[in-house]
Protein backbone atom coordinates (compact mmCIF):
# COMPACT_ATOMS: atom_id res chain seq x y z
CA UNK A 1 0.00 0.00 0.00
CA UNK A 2 1.06 4.15 -0.98
CA UNK A 3 0.01 6.44 1.37
CA UNK A 4 -0.51 10.17 0.05
CA UNK A 5 -2.14 13.26 0.32
CA UNK A 6 -4.39 14.82 -1.78
CA UNK A 7 -5.24 18.29 -0.76
CA UNK A 8 -4.15 17.53 2.36
CA UNK A 9 -6.41 14.88 2.60
CA UNK A 10 -4.58 11.40 3.55
CA UNK A 11 -5.08 8.21 1.42
CA UNK A 12 -3.66 5.07 1.01
CA UNK A 13 -4.62 2.49 -1.86
CA UNK A 14 -2.35 0.10 -3.51
CA UNK A 15 1.18 0.65 -5.74
CA UNK A 16 0.13 1.29 -9.38
CA UNK A 17 -2.90 3.05 -8.61
CA UNK A 18 -3.02 6.34 -10.41
CA UNK A 19 -3.55 9.87 -8.45
CA UNK A 20 -6.91 10.16 -10.41
CA UNK A 21 -8.23 7.26 -9.07
CA UNK A 22 -7.18 7.46 -5.22
CA UNK A 23 -9.06 10.79 -5.65
CA UNK A 24 -12.18 8.96 -6.44
CA UNK A 25 -12.05 7.39 -2.96
CA UNK A 26 -11.78 10.38 -1.58
CA UNK A 27 -14.89 11.54 -3.29
CA UNK A 28 -16.27 15.08 -3.34
CA UNK A 29 -14.49 18.36 -5.01
CA UNK A 30 -11.12 17.10 -4.55
CA UNK A 31 -11.73 14.51 -7.48
CA UNK A 32 -10.10 16.25 -10.79
CA UNK A 33 -12.60 16.02 -13.67
CA UNK A 34 -12.06 13.84 -16.47
CA UNK A 35 -12.88 14.37 -19.84
CA UNK A 36 -11.10 11.27 -21.22
CA UNK A 37 -10.44 9.02 -18.62
CA UNK A 38 -12.85 6.11 -18.18
CA UNK A 39 -12.31 3.72 -15.58
CA UNK A 40 -14.18 0.96 -17.53
CA UNK A 41 -11.91 0.81 -20.87
CA UNK A 42 -8.72 0.10 -20.89
CA UNK A 43 -5.88 2.45 -22.12
CA UNK A 44 -8.16 5.65 -21.92
CA UNK A 45 -7.05 8.35 -20.48
CA UNK A 46 -3.95 11.12 -21.29
CA UNK A 47 -5.62 13.05 -24.25
CA UNK A 48 -7.49 15.94 -22.84
CA UNK A 49 -5.80 17.45 -19.67
CA UNK A 50 -8.84 18.49 -17.64
CA UNK A 51 -7.11 16.28 -14.77
CA UNK A 52 -4.16 18.13 -14.35
CA UNK A 53 -3.33 18.28 -10.91
CA UNK A 54 -0.14 19.77 -8.53
CA UNK A 55 2.29 17.63 -7.65
CA UNK A 56 4.03 19.44 -4.91
CA UNK A 57 6.24 16.54 -3.34
CA UNK A 58 7.20 13.50 -5.92
CA UNK A 59 7.32 11.23 -3.42
CA UNK A 60 8.67 10.49 0.23
CA UNK A 61 12.41 9.31 -1.27
CA UNK A 62 12.49 12.00 -3.64
CA UNK A 63 10.58 15.42 -2.16
CA UNK A 64 11.15 17.71 -5.19
CA UNK A 65 8.10 18.81 -6.67
CA UNK A 66 7.23 17.78 -10.70
CA UNK A 67 7.70 20.92 -12.39
CA UNK A 68 4.90 20.89 -14.57
CA UNK A 69 0.73 19.91 -14.04
CA UNK A 70 0.87 16.17 -14.35
CA UNK A 71 -2.33 14.34 -16.07
CA UNK A 72 -3.90 12.57 -12.68
CA UNK A 73 -5.60 9.77 -14.83
CA UNK A 74 -1.92 8.54 -16.31
CA UNK A 75 0.00 9.13 -13.10
CA UNK A 76 0.85 6.42 -10.97
CA UNK A 77 0.79 7.32 -6.66
CA UNK A 78 4.12 7.35 -5.39
CA UNK A 79 4.80 6.86 -1.49
CA UNK A 80 4.56 10.29 0.64
CA UNK A 81 3.31 11.89 -2.28
CA UNK A 82 1.80 15.41 -1.82
CA UNK A 83 -0.96 16.42 -4.59
CA UNK A 84 -2.61 19.98 -4.60
CA UNK A 85 -5.85 19.74 -6.78
CA UNK A 86 -8.08 22.73 -5.31
CA UNK A 87 -6.25 23.58 -2.46
CA UNK A 88 -3.68 25.18 -5.78
CA UNK A 89 -5.30 28.12 -7.07
CA UNK A 90 -2.48 28.23 -10.11
CA UNK A 91 -3.47 24.41 -10.95
CA UNK A 92 -7.39 26.09 -11.22
CA UNK A 93 -5.95 28.41 -13.41
CA UNK A 94 -4.21 25.87 -15.62
CA UNK A 95 -7.41 23.68 -16.04
CA UNK A 96 -9.55 26.80 -16.87
CA UNK A 97 -7.17 27.60 -19.61
CA UNK A 98 -7.12 23.65 -20.46
CA UNK A 99 -11.32 24.00 -20.73
CA UNK A 100 -10.84 27.30 -22.58
CA UNK A 101 -8.62 24.92 -25.30
CA UNK A 102 -11.35 22.44 -25.03
CA UNK A 103 -13.66 25.10 -26.27
CA UNK A 104 -11.69 26.78 -28.93
CA UNK A 105 -13.52 24.21 -31.56
CA UNK A 106 -16.15 23.28 -29.76
CA UNK A 107 -19.85 25.37 -31.15
CA UNK A 108 -21.58 27.07 -28.35
CA UNK A 109 -24.92 25.23 -29.67
CA UNK A 110 -26.21 23.90 -26.18
CA UNK A 111 -29.84 25.02 -27.28
CA UNK A 112 -29.79 22.78 -30.21
CA UNK A 113 -27.68 19.96 -28.59
CA UNK A 114 -29.37 16.76 -27.48
CA UNK A 115 -26.47 16.36 -24.52
CA UNK A 116 -27.23 19.81 -23.25
CA UNK A 117 -28.15 19.29 -19.20
CA UNK A 118 -25.72 16.52 -19.09
CA UNK A 119 -23.13 17.02 -20.82
CA UNK A 120 -19.37 17.12 -19.04
CA UNK A 121 -17.88 19.55 -20.96
CA UNK A 122 -21.01 22.02 -20.20
CA UNK A 123 -20.32 20.95 -16.24
CA UNK A 124 -16.62 21.62 -16.81
CA UNK A 125 -16.80 25.24 -18.79
CA UNK A 126 -19.63 26.60 -15.69
CA UNK A 127 -17.52 25.08 -13.12
CA UNK A 128 -14.27 26.71 -14.38
CA UNK A 129 -16.11 30.30 -15.12
CA UNK A 130 -15.70 29.94 -19.06
CA UNK A 131 -18.92 30.14 -20.19
CA UNK A 132 -18.14 32.67 -22.38
CA UNK A 133 -15.45 32.85 -25.52
CA UNK A 134 -12.59 35.02 -25.89
CA UNK A 135 -12.26 32.75 -29.78
CA UNK A 136 -13.41 34.59 -32.70
CA UNK A 137 -11.96 32.53 -35.37
CA UNK A 138 -14.03 29.84 -37.43
CA UNK A 139 -14.38 27.04 -35.19
CA UNK A 140 -13.64 24.15 -37.80
CA UNK A 141 -17.34 23.12 -38.92
CA UNK A 142 -18.43 19.64 -40.61
CA UNK A 143 -22.03 18.07 -41.70
CA UNK A 144 -23.33 15.37 -39.20
CA UNK A 145 -22.79 11.75 -40.00
CA UNK A 146 -25.53 9.04 -39.62
CA UNK A 147 -22.94 6.16 -38.29
CA UNK A 148 -26.16 3.53 -39.04
CA UNK A 149 -29.19 4.56 -38.32
CA UNK A 150 -29.14 4.63 -34.87
CA UNK A 151 -26.29 7.01 -33.94
CA UNK A 152 -25.40 10.48 -35.25
CA UNK A 153 -21.79 11.71 -35.25
CA UNK A 154 -21.71 15.80 -34.89
CA UNK A 155 -17.79 15.98 -35.35
CA UNK A 156 -18.07 19.71 -34.68
CA UNK A 157 -18.87 18.97 -30.94
CA UNK A 158 -16.06 15.93 -30.72
CA UNK A 159 -13.19 17.15 -28.22
CA UNK A 160 -10.98 14.12 -29.00
CA UNK A 161 -11.69 12.31 -26.21
CA UNK A 162 -10.60 8.72 -27.72
CA UNK A 163 -13.38 7.07 -25.27
CA UNK A 164 -15.88 5.91 -28.28
CA UNK A 165 -12.51 4.73 -30.01
CA UNK A 166 -11.83 2.72 -27.35
CA UNK A 167 -15.36 1.44 -27.01
CA UNK A 168 -15.20 0.15 -30.47
CA UNK A 169 -11.85 -1.84 -29.89
CA UNK A 170 -12.29 -3.14 -26.50
CA UNK A 171 -16.36 -3.90 -26.53
CA UNK A 172 -17.22 -4.09 -30.02
CA UNK A 173 -16.11 -7.07 -32.58
CA UNK A 174 -14.72 -6.20 -36.01
CA UNK A 175 -13.68 -2.97 -35.56
CA UNK A 176 -14.59 0.37 -38.19
CA UNK A 177 -14.39 2.98 -35.97
CA UNK A 178 -11.66 5.00 -35.57
CA UNK A 179 -9.75 8.75 -35.71
CA UNK A 180 -8.22 9.88 -39.20
CA UNK A 181 -5.89 12.96 -40.06
CA UNK A 182 -3.59 14.55 -37.22
CA UNK A 183 -3.77 17.12 -35.08
CA UNK A 184 -6.16 19.89 -35.49
CA UNK A 185 -7.71 18.00 -38.56
CA UNK A 186 -8.19 15.13 -36.68
CA UNK A 187 -11.57 13.19 -36.37
CA UNK A 188 -14.03 10.20 -35.64
CA UNK A 189 -14.94 8.28 -38.70
CA UNK A 190 -15.51 5.05 -39.55
CA UNK A 191 -14.37 3.16 -41.96
CA UNK A 192 -15.64 5.04 -45.50
CA UNK A 193 -19.01 5.61 -43.01
CA UNK A 194 -19.65 1.87 -42.53
CA UNK A 195 -22.30 1.86 -40.51
CA UNK A 196 -21.52 0.63 -37.22
CA UNK A 197 -23.70 -2.84 -36.90
CA UNK A 198 -22.32 -4.58 -33.72
CA UNK A 199 -24.66 -5.35 -30.81
CA UNK A 200 -22.92 -3.21 -28.38
CA UNK A 201 -21.70 -0.27 -30.97
CA UNK A 202 -24.93 2.28 -28.80
CA UNK A 203 -22.30 1.67 -25.73
CA UNK A 204 -20.69 4.89 -27.66
CA UNK A 205 -23.24 7.34 -27.23
CA UNK A 206 -23.10 6.38 -23.53
CA UNK A 207 -19.66 7.40 -23.17
CA UNK A 208 -19.12 10.21 -25.72
CA UNK A 209 -18.47 13.09 -22.78
CA UNK A 210 -20.01 16.04 -25.18
CA UNK A 211 -22.90 15.65 -27.84
CA UNK A 212 -20.68 14.89 -30.95
CA UNK A 213 -22.43 10.74 -30.50
CA UNK A 214 -25.66 10.92 -29.90
CA UNK A 215 -29.06 9.07 -30.01
CA UNK A 216 -31.09 9.17 -33.39
CA UNK A 217 -34.08 7.25 -32.03
CA UNK A 218 -34.09 10.62 -29.07
CA UNK A 219 -32.89 13.13 -31.68
CA UNK A 220 -34.81 16.59 -30.77
CA UNK A 221 -37.28 14.35 -29.02
CA UNK A 222 -37.29 16.69 -25.87
CA UNK A 223 -34.81 18.26 -23.70
CA UNK A 224 -33.31 15.64 -21.08
CA UNK A 225 -34.32 18.00 -18.12
CA UNK A 226 -38.19 17.11 -19.25
CA UNK A 227 -37.63 13.48 -19.10
CA UNK A 228 -37.48 11.75 -15.90
CA UNK A 229 -34.98 8.97 -15.26
CA UNK A 230 -36.27 5.28 -13.93
CA UNK A 231 -34.08 2.36 -13.18
CA UNK A 232 -35.33 -0.58 -15.34
CA UNK A 233 -34.71 -4.02 -16.39
CA UNK A 234 -35.80 -6.80 -18.63
CA UNK A 235 -33.88 -10.15 -19.85
CA UNK A 236 -31.89 -9.81 -22.45
CA UNK A 237 -30.22 -12.63 -24.00
CA UNK A 238 -27.07 -10.40 -25.03
CA UNK A 239 -26.88 -7.90 -21.81
CA UNK A 240 -27.39 -7.32 -18.90
CA UNK A 241 -30.36 -5.67 -19.27
CA UNK A 242 -30.42 -3.12 -17.00
CA UNK A 243 -30.77 0.69 -18.15
CA UNK A 244 -32.35 3.88 -17.31
CA UNK A 245 -35.48 4.81 -19.01
CA UNK A 246 -35.83 8.52 -20.07
CA UNK A 247 -39.84 9.25 -19.63
CA UNK A 248 -42.08 11.32 -20.82
CA UNK A 249 -45.20 10.50 -18.98
CA UNK A 250 -45.69 6.81 -20.08
CA UNK A 251 -43.69 7.10 -23.10
CA UNK A 252 -40.13 5.98 -23.14
CA UNK A 253 -38.12 8.69 -25.09
CA UNK A 254 -34.68 6.75 -24.45
CA UNK A 255 -32.54 4.06 -23.03
CA UNK A 256 -29.36 4.23 -21.59
CA UNK A 257 -27.08 2.16 -19.37
CA UNK A 258 -27.33 3.34 -15.30
CA UNK A 259 -24.22 6.05 -15.20
CA UNK A 260 -22.73 6.42 -12.01
CA UNK A 261 -21.45 9.38 -9.67
CA UNK A 262 -18.52 9.39 -12.29
CA UNK A 263 -20.81 9.57 -15.09
CA UNK A 264 -19.34 6.35 -15.87
CA UNK A 265 -21.60 3.47 -16.88
CA UNK A 266 -21.76 1.59 -13.59
CA UNK A 267 -20.87 -2.38 -12.67
CA UNK A 268 -22.87 -4.83 -12.18
CA UNK A 269 -22.32 -7.13 -9.09
CA UNK A 270 -20.06 -9.25 -10.39
CA UNK A 271 -17.63 -6.57 -11.15
CA UNK A 272 -18.10 -6.50 -15.10
CA UNK A 273 -19.36 -3.11 -16.27
CA UNK A 274 -23.46 -3.20 -17.47
CA UNK A 275 -22.97 -2.37 -20.84
CA UNK A 276 -26.11 -2.45 -22.54
CA UNK A 277 -27.16 -3.80 -26.32
CA UNK A 278 -28.31 -2.42 -29.32
CA UNK A 279 -31.81 -3.73 -28.67
CA UNK A 280 -32.13 -2.34 -25.16
CA UNK A 281 -31.44 1.22 -26.06
CA UNK A 282 -33.22 1.70 -29.54
CA UNK A 283 -35.55 -1.08 -29.88
CA UNK A 284 -37.37 -1.29 -26.35
CA UNK A 285 -39.17 1.73 -26.37
CA UNK A 286 -42.03 0.71 -24.57
CA UNK A 287 -42.89 1.16 -20.82
CA UNK A 288 -44.39 -2.68 -21.42
CA UNK A 289 -40.77 -4.19 -22.32
CA UNK A 290 -39.36 -3.26 -19.11
CA UNK A 291 -39.72 -3.54 -15.49
CA UNK A 292 -39.36 -1.00 -13.53
CA UNK A 293 -37.78 -0.73 -10.11
CA UNK A 294 -38.15 3.06 -9.53
CA UNK A 295 -36.60 6.68 -9.70
CA UNK A 296 -32.84 6.84 -10.26
CA UNK A 297 -30.50 8.20 -8.10
CA UNK A 298 -29.60 11.86 -9.70
CA UNK A 299 -27.95 14.37 -7.93
CA UNK A 300 -30.02 17.32 -6.71
CA UNK A 301 -28.60 19.90 -8.49
CA UNK A 302 -28.68 18.51 -11.64
CA UNK A 303 -30.93 20.12 -14.02
CA UNK A 304 -32.71 16.94 -14.97
CA UNK A 305 -33.82 17.02 -11.40
CA UNK A 306 -35.52 20.43 -12.03
CA UNK A 307 -39.60 20.30 -11.29
CA UNK A 308 -39.49 16.50 -10.64
CA UNK A 309 -40.53 17.10 -7.18
CA UNK A 310 -41.08 13.30 -6.62
CA UNK A 311 -37.59 12.15 -6.99
CA UNK A 312 -37.71 11.52 -3.08
CA UNK A 313 -35.19 9.08 -3.86
CA UNK A 314 -32.03 11.48 -4.94
CA UNK A 315 -32.49 14.34 -1.95
CA UNK A 316 -32.94 11.65 0.92
CA UNK A 317 -29.59 9.97 -0.53
CA UNK A 318 -28.00 13.52 -0.33
CA UNK A 319 -29.14 14.45 2.59
CA UNK A 320 -27.86 11.55 4.10
CA UNK A 321 -24.91 12.09 2.87
CA UNK A 322 -24.80 15.54 3.84
CA UNK A 323 -25.31 14.15 7.73
CA UNK A 324 -22.40 11.74 7.03
CA UNK A 325 -24.78 8.93 7.35
CA UNK A 326 -23.27 6.71 4.33
CA UNK A 327 -20.18 7.34 2.28
CA UNK A 328 -20.57 9.05 -1.10
CA UNK A 329 -22.41 6.92 -3.96
CA UNK A 330 -23.46 4.20 -1.93
CA UNK A 331 -27.21 2.85 -2.51
CA UNK A 332 -29.10 4.22 0.50
CA UNK A 333 -32.20 1.93 1.27
CA UNK A 334 -35.13 4.79 1.26
CA UNK A 335 -38.44 2.64 2.50
CA UNK A 336 -40.65 1.36 0.34
CA UNK A 337 -42.69 4.44 -0.45
CA UNK A 338 -39.52 6.09 -2.85
CA UNK A 339 -39.23 3.07 -4.92
CA UNK A 340 -43.37 1.93 -5.64
CA UNK A 341 -43.20 2.45 -9.37
CA UNK A 342 -46.48 3.86 -8.52
CA UNK A 343 -45.31 6.55 -6.64
CA UNK A 344 -43.29 8.01 -9.80
CA UNK A 345 -45.81 9.60 -11.88
CA UNK A 346 -47.84 11.56 -8.81
CA UNK A 347 -47.76 15.14 -9.81
CA UNK B 1 -50.04 45.74 18.13
CA UNK B 2 -46.61 45.59 16.05
CA UNK B 3 -46.79 48.88 14.59
CA UNK B 4 -48.64 50.59 17.20
CA UNK B 5 -51.24 51.61 15.13
CA UNK B 6 -53.91 50.26 16.46
CA UNK B 7 -56.94 52.17 17.61
CA UNK B 8 -59.22 50.96 20.89
CA UNK B 9 -63.08 51.68 19.34
CA UNK B 10 -64.81 53.84 22.13
CA UNK B 11 -68.83 54.07 21.93
CA UNK B 12 -69.58 57.27 22.72
CA UNK B 13 -72.90 59.08 22.39
CA UNK B 14 -72.95 61.11 18.60
CA UNK B 15 -73.57 64.69 19.32
CA UNK B 16 -76.86 66.05 17.90
CA UNK B 17 -75.33 67.45 14.57
CA UNK B 18 -73.94 63.57 13.87
CA UNK B 19 -77.81 62.51 14.92
CA UNK B 20 -79.20 65.12 12.47
CA UNK B 21 -77.64 62.64 9.41
CA UNK B 22 -78.30 66.06 6.86
CA UNK B 23 -75.01 67.49 7.37
CA UNK B 24 -73.10 64.61 6.61
CA UNK B 25 -75.21 64.07 3.90
CA UNK B 26 -75.08 66.76 2.13
CA UNK B 27 -71.07 67.50 2.99
CA UNK B 28 -70.59 63.99 0.70
CA UNK B 29 -72.57 64.84 -1.74
CA UNK B 30 -70.61 68.13 -2.41
CA UNK B 31 -67.94 65.78 -2.30
CA UNK B 32 -69.25 63.74 -5.44
CA UNK B 33 -70.56 66.83 -7.11
CA UNK B 34 -67.21 68.24 -7.15
CA UNK B 35 -66.02 65.64 -8.81
CA UNK B 36 -68.16 66.16 -11.55
CA UNK B 37 -65.99 69.06 -13.17
CA UNK B 38 -62.65 67.56 -12.37
CA UNK B 39 -60.29 65.82 -14.91
CA UNK B 40 -61.64 62.26 -15.21
CA UNK B 41 -59.23 59.22 -14.30
CA UNK B 42 -60.16 57.01 -16.84
CA UNK B 43 -59.44 57.01 -20.68
CA UNK B 44 -61.98 55.80 -23.13
CA UNK B 45 -60.30 52.37 -24.09
CA UNK B 46 -60.02 51.40 -27.02
CA UNK B 47 -60.14 54.74 -28.63
CA UNK B 48 -57.47 55.89 -26.37
CA UNK B 49 -54.62 54.50 -25.42
CA UNK B 50 -52.53 55.17 -22.01
CA UNK B 51 -49.03 55.66 -23.09
CA UNK B 52 -46.92 52.16 -22.35
CA UNK B 53 -43.78 51.43 -20.99
CA UNK B 54 -41.16 50.80 -23.59
CA UNK B 55 -40.37 47.34 -21.59
CA UNK B 56 -44.28 46.55 -21.11
CA UNK B 57 -44.77 42.83 -20.98
CA UNK B 58 -47.72 42.29 -23.27
CA UNK B 59 -48.35 39.80 -26.06
CA UNK B 60 -45.27 37.15 -27.35
CA UNK B 61 -43.95 38.15 -30.44
CA UNK B 62 -41.20 34.98 -31.77
CA UNK B 63 -38.75 36.78 -34.10
CA UNK B 64 -37.58 36.11 -37.31
CA UNK B 65 -33.92 37.21 -38.00
CA UNK B 66 -32.67 40.16 -40.60
CA UNK B 67 -32.93 37.46 -43.54
CA UNK B 68 -36.30 36.10 -42.31
CA UNK B 69 -35.57 32.54 -41.04
CA UNK B 70 -37.43 31.76 -37.45
CA UNK B 71 -34.89 32.48 -34.50
CA UNK B 72 -36.25 30.22 -32.47
CA UNK B 73 -34.78 26.84 -32.09
CA UNK B 74 -37.00 25.27 -29.15
CA UNK B 75 -34.38 24.72 -26.99
CA UNK B 76 -37.09 24.69 -24.32
CA UNK B 77 -35.14 27.38 -21.93
CA UNK B 78 -38.07 29.54 -22.23
CA UNK B 79 -40.48 26.42 -20.81
CA UNK B 80 -38.39 25.60 -18.03
CA UNK B 81 -38.04 29.08 -16.80
CA UNK B 82 -41.77 30.08 -17.15
CA UNK B 83 -43.76 29.84 -13.72
CA UNK B 84 -46.42 28.94 -14.78
CA UNK B 85 -45.87 26.41 -17.14
CA UNK B 86 -47.86 27.96 -19.78
CA UNK B 87 -45.20 26.87 -22.74
CA UNK B 88 -44.97 23.65 -24.30
CA UNK B 89 -43.38 22.99 -27.64
CA UNK B 90 -42.51 19.96 -29.94
CA UNK B 91 -38.72 20.04 -32.08
CA UNK B 92 -37.95 19.27 -35.42
CA UNK B 93 -35.19 18.81 -37.20
CA UNK B 94 -34.37 21.20 -40.17
CA UNK B 95 -34.12 19.57 -43.47
CA UNK B 96 -31.78 20.57 -46.49
CA UNK B 97 -32.60 23.50 -48.17
CA UNK B 98 -35.03 24.98 -44.92
CA UNK B 99 -32.10 27.20 -43.67
CA UNK B 100 -33.87 30.48 -45.18
CA UNK B 101 -36.46 29.14 -43.17
CA UNK B 102 -34.41 28.19 -39.59
CA UNK B 103 -32.16 29.22 -38.28
CA UNK B 104 -30.37 26.75 -36.67
CA UNK B 105 -30.67 22.62 -37.37
CA UNK B 106 -33.23 22.14 -35.21
CA UNK B 107 -36.67 24.24 -34.71
CA UNK B 108 -39.77 24.60 -32.75
CA UNK B 109 -42.50 22.86 -35.16
CA UNK B 110 -45.10 23.67 -32.88
CA UNK B 111 -44.96 26.10 -29.63
CA UNK B 112 -47.97 27.39 -27.75
CA UNK B 113 -48.13 29.51 -25.70
CA UNK B 114 -51.06 29.28 -23.03
CA UNK B 115 -52.77 32.74 -22.85
CA UNK B 116 -54.62 31.97 -19.74
CA UNK B 117 -51.84 30.55 -17.79
CA UNK B 118 -49.03 33.15 -18.59
CA UNK B 119 -48.75 35.89 -16.00
CA UNK B 120 -46.34 38.03 -18.59
CA UNK B 121 -43.46 37.75 -16.07
CA UNK B 122 -40.87 38.12 -19.08
CA UNK B 123 -38.80 35.30 -17.48
CA UNK B 124 -39.32 33.58 -20.94
CA UNK B 125 -37.11 36.44 -22.82
CA UNK B 126 -34.67 36.74 -20.17
CA UNK B 127 -33.93 32.79 -20.48
CA UNK B 128 -34.06 32.70 -24.32
CA UNK B 129 -30.33 32.28 -25.75
CA UNK B 130 -31.43 32.68 -29.14
CA UNK B 131 -32.91 36.12 -28.84
CA UNK B 132 -36.13 34.62 -30.44
CA UNK B 133 -39.00 35.45 -27.96
CA UNK B 134 -39.92 38.50 -26.81
CA UNK B 135 -42.65 40.55 -24.97
CA UNK B 136 -44.41 43.18 -26.68
CA UNK B 137 -46.59 46.00 -25.92
CA UNK B 138 -49.47 44.76 -27.16
CA UNK B 139 -52.43 43.61 -25.30
CA UNK B 140 -53.86 39.88 -25.52
CA UNK B 141 -57.55 40.51 -26.86
CA UNK B 142 -60.42 39.03 -25.22
CA UNK B 143 -62.60 36.41 -26.54
CA UNK B 144 -65.43 33.83 -25.67
CA UNK B 145 -63.44 30.02 -25.83
CA UNK B 146 -61.14 29.31 -23.84
CA UNK B 147 -59.21 27.81 -26.67
CA UNK B 148 -58.69 30.40 -28.60
CA UNK B 149 -56.25 31.67 -25.93
CA UNK B 150 -53.58 29.23 -26.49
CA UNK B 151 -51.30 30.84 -29.05
CA UNK B 152 -49.65 28.67 -31.65
CA UNK B 153 -46.91 29.83 -33.89
CA UNK B 154 -49.57 31.52 -36.23
CA UNK B 155 -50.01 33.79 -33.95
CA UNK B 156 -47.00 34.01 -32.21
CA UNK B 157 -44.22 34.67 -35.04
CA UNK B 158 -44.11 37.88 -36.38
CA UNK B 159 -44.09 37.92 -40.30
CA UNK B 160 -41.42 38.94 -42.57
CA UNK B 161 -43.56 42.65 -43.84
CA UNK B 162 -45.09 43.01 -40.34
CA UNK B 163 -41.94 42.53 -38.33
CA UNK B 164 -42.57 44.08 -34.37
CA UNK B 165 -39.91 46.38 -33.27
CA UNK B 166 -37.97 45.54 -30.20
CA UNK B 167 -34.87 47.25 -30.13
CA UNK B 168 -36.11 49.69 -27.47
CA UNK B 169 -36.57 46.10 -24.84
CA UNK B 170 -32.67 45.88 -25.87
CA UNK B 171 -29.66 47.46 -24.40
CA UNK B 172 -27.56 49.96 -26.42
CA UNK B 173 -24.76 47.46 -25.61
CA UNK B 174 -26.66 44.38 -26.92
CA UNK B 175 -27.36 46.61 -30.47
CA UNK B 176 -24.06 47.04 -30.72
CA UNK B 177 -23.20 43.87 -30.01
CA UNK B 178 -25.27 42.56 -32.50
CA UNK B 179 -23.89 44.44 -35.25
CA UNK B 180 -21.08 42.75 -34.96
CA UNK B 181 -20.53 40.10 -37.41
CA UNK B 182 -17.98 38.04 -36.37
CA UNK B 183 -20.05 36.47 -33.66
CA UNK B 184 -22.10 33.43 -35.27
CA UNK B 185 -25.10 33.85 -33.33
CA UNK B 186 -25.40 37.84 -35.72
CA UNK B 187 -25.04 35.83 -38.61
CA UNK B 188 -28.09 34.85 -41.05
CA UNK B 189 -28.08 32.32 -44.03
CA UNK B 190 -27.45 35.27 -46.31
CA UNK B 191 -24.22 35.75 -44.43
CA UNK B 192 -22.97 32.38 -44.78
CA UNK B 193 -24.14 32.35 -48.33
CA UNK B 194 -22.76 35.35 -49.55
CA UNK B 195 -19.36 35.23 -47.56
CA UNK B 196 -18.63 31.37 -46.87
CA UNK B 197 -16.64 31.09 -44.27
CA UNK B 198 -12.87 29.04 -45.21
CA UNK B 199 -13.16 25.24 -45.28
CA UNK B 200 -11.09 23.76 -42.83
Amino acid sequence: MVKLTIDDIPVEVPKGTTILQAARLIGGDVTPPAMCYYSKLKTSGGYCRTCIVKVEQGSEKDPRPIPKPVASCRTEVAEGMVVRNITSPENLEARAGVVELLLVNHPLDCPVCDQAGECHLQDLAYENGKEETRYEFERREFEPIDIGDKIKLHMNRCIMCFRCVKVADQITDGRCHGVINRGDAAEISTYIEKAIDNDFSGNVIDVCPVGALTDRTFRFKSRVWYTKPVDAHRDCSKCCGKVRLWNQGEEVLRVTARKDQWGEVMDNEDGSTAWICNDCRFDKKHIKDWTVEGPSEINRHSVISANHYDTLRNIKADTLRMLGGKPHGEKVDLGIGALDPNNQHKQ
Amino acid sequence: MLTNRSKQVVKKEMTIMEKAYLPAIFSGMLITFKHIFMKKATIRYPEQVREFAPVYRGQHVLKLDEAGAERCTACGLCAVACPAEAITMVAEERKKGEENLYREEKYASTYEINMLRCIFCGLCEEACPKEAIFLTDRIVPSTFERDEFIYGKDKLVETIDQKVDVTKRQTPEVLEFKKDKKHKHNRTFLDRVLKPSSKH
